[in-house]
């Protein structure tokens, strides 16, 4: 047993070395004082952070990333958690059908979304592509609400609501101050995973952005085809901060083990 | 059905129907119609050795990430489950770290250290090991890396929460009557993670199946994949029909995958439970 374990822990270690080397590597690469990106890098400067803030496209993709993400969990909320509800509480026929079409967005290849989105909403319906972006964003966060909010209802104990009914709670009362309390917990890790998900996603936005609106990972996408220079660094590590802070937060009110 | 299960339900079925539903089958129809033989626009795509290239490329990839992420997920799953609650923590905080980070910011980090005047090639020049830099960037071997770099820690999560169910008194058990540590390992442990490896492979095989990113960046324009082709075919080139042909094969073995891995989880999940 002894070199069994020995040998995972050696793999198991390397393995967590590998996972964080090439993030650190960007890290450094951002002070490199060169404009080509190199590594070791020549010099110590900060230049590169002021020149993400200097290219509209980082600036305005970061604020309709951060729009389309709240707006989109958002929605994927108001719409899944009544849909949990039912699912999970009512005695209803063809449930794991019901469960499969409202899991079904996460069935179909995000960029085929995008992609028949493009075609039927923002060609044939003339919908602006704002529309079209919170559209596409919602299908993506659905799943992990429905994913993540049955599993708060699975905990939550069916006795508390019946014991709501007896004192004379009606039902929408009952869902609102017992049932939404009880499940704040998996709400917010819900909206959590779901922001991260939409304000990350490529795919899907790829489709749906034009020359006035810009989504800050495919407006990296795009800065990359033409440069390669430390600015990606820079709007990396900026990228890497706002991961952690969301961990950070996360960890604090919920652990962050909700979130897998 | 009680009606005000209609009402809660409805509107959910009707966003999926108009939002998603139908602009698939939008985008479906046309690939089958203005034909003399409704599947003539697949046949053409298949008449072409280019095409047949990147469906084979596509499945290549995603099948040797799968193989990897879960021959390196294994031992460090089973590593990270023997830790104690502290260091466990801090390592899962390390392995859920990049999961939550861009994928744009993971590749590119390989882009810095596969590049022509990247980080591997530097150092093997310096070490004087080679003259010339090698080519290591846009082949499919850096689409591979790139790829089990993204998907790993993915598959280390789902082997680890059914790492953590283990039963370890069973091991302890075979051990003292004893058992080789390699039956233990094969007869003992394996079978009762078949659900987690399962789980994480229907994950990995999928995501780097329909994958984007990845190889739009690391791949270059002559190592394309059924995602990017499906790009060029539409945004660069305007050939709305064949990108969907593109799109339908796409979808159809992605969910046939899933099925058929989905359906086997169920399976094993049967049989451990007996």
């Amino acid at each position: 047993m002894r070199t069994k374990i020995k040998f995972s822990s050696i793999v198991g270690f390397l393995i967590l070395i590998i996972l964080v080397v090439p993030l650190l590597i960007v890290i450094i690469t951002s002070f490199g004082e060169e404009s080509a990106i190199s590594f070791p890098i020549k010099g110590f400067t900060f230049d590169w952070y002021a020149n993400v803030f200097q290219q509209p496209d980082f600036v305005e993709g970061l604020k309709m990333s951060s729009i389309v993400a709240v707006l989109a969990s958002f929605l994927a909320l108001l719409v899944g958690t009544p849909i949990v509800y039912v699912l999970t509480r009512f005695d209803i026929h063809h449930k794991d059908w019901f469960q499969t079409i409202f899991l079904s967005p996460a069935l179909i290849p995000e960029i085929v979304i995008g992609f028949a989105l493009y075609q039927a909403l923002v060609i044939s319906l003339q919908l602006p592509l704002f529309i079209s972006l919170i559209v596409g964003h919602f299908l993506l966060c659905l799943p992990y609400v429905v994913r993540l909010i049955t599993a708060g209802m699975m905990e939550f104990d069916e006795s508390i609501e019946e014991a709501a009914w007896m004192v004379g709670y009606d039902k929408v009362s009952t869902f609102f101050k017992v049932v939404i309390p009880n499940i704040k917990q998996s709400v917010v890790a819900a909206f959590i995973l779901s922001f991260i998900t939409s304000f990350n996603n490529i795919p899907i936005s790829l489709f749906l952005n034009g020359p006035d609106l810009n989504m800050l990972p495919t407006s990296i996408l795009n800065y990359l085809e033409n440069n390669y220079d430390p600015t990606v660094s820079a709007v990396s590590v900026i990228l890497m901060i706002i991961t952690a802070s969301i961990m950070i937060l996360a960890e604090k009110y919920l652990g962050l083990n909700k979130l897998t | 059905m009680k009606r005000s299960t209609v009402l809660l339900l409805s509107p959910g079925l009707l966003l999926i129907i108009v939002l998603l539903i139908l602009p698939i089958l939008q985008m479906f129809l046309p690939t089958f119609v203005g034909d003399q033989f409704f599947l003539e626009k697949y046949l053409n795509f298949f008449h072409s050795s280019g095409n047949i290239q990147v469906i084979l490329r596509t499945l290549m990839i995603a099948v040797i990430t799968t193989l990897i992420t879960l021959s390196l997920g294994l031992p460090t799953a089973y590593w990270m489950s023997r830790l104690g609650e502290r260091w466990k923590k801090v390592v899962s905080i390390i392995v859920l770290f990049p999961i939550l980070t861009n994928a744009v910011v993971r590749n590119f980090a390989w882009i810095t250290i596969l590049g022509k005047n990247g980080v591997i090639n530097n150092l093997l020049m310096q070490l004087h090991l080679i003259e010339k830099p090698m080519t290591l960037l846009y082949t499919n071997f850096s689409i591979v890396i790139g790829s089990v770099y993204l998907f790993l820690p993915i598959m280390i999560t789902s082997l680890v929460s059914s790492f953590s169910q283990l039963n370890f008194e069973v091991e302890e058990a075979a051990s003292v009557i004893g058992a080789r540590p390699s039956i233990v390992f094969f007869k003992v442990i394996l079978p009762q993670l078949s659900v987690g490896m399962l789980t994480g492979s229907i994950l990995v095989f999928v995501g780097s199946l329909t994958a984007y990113t990845t190889p739009q960046l690391l791949g270059g324009n002559k190592n394309m994949v059924l995602a990017t082709l499906l790009q060029q075919q539409s945004i660069t080139l305007g050939d709305w029909t064949s990108a969907s042909v593109v799109a339908v094969i796409l979808t159809v073995i992605a969910v046939l995958v899933m099925t058929i891995m989905n359906y086997g989880t169920k399976l094993m999940d049967r049989r451990n439970a007996k």
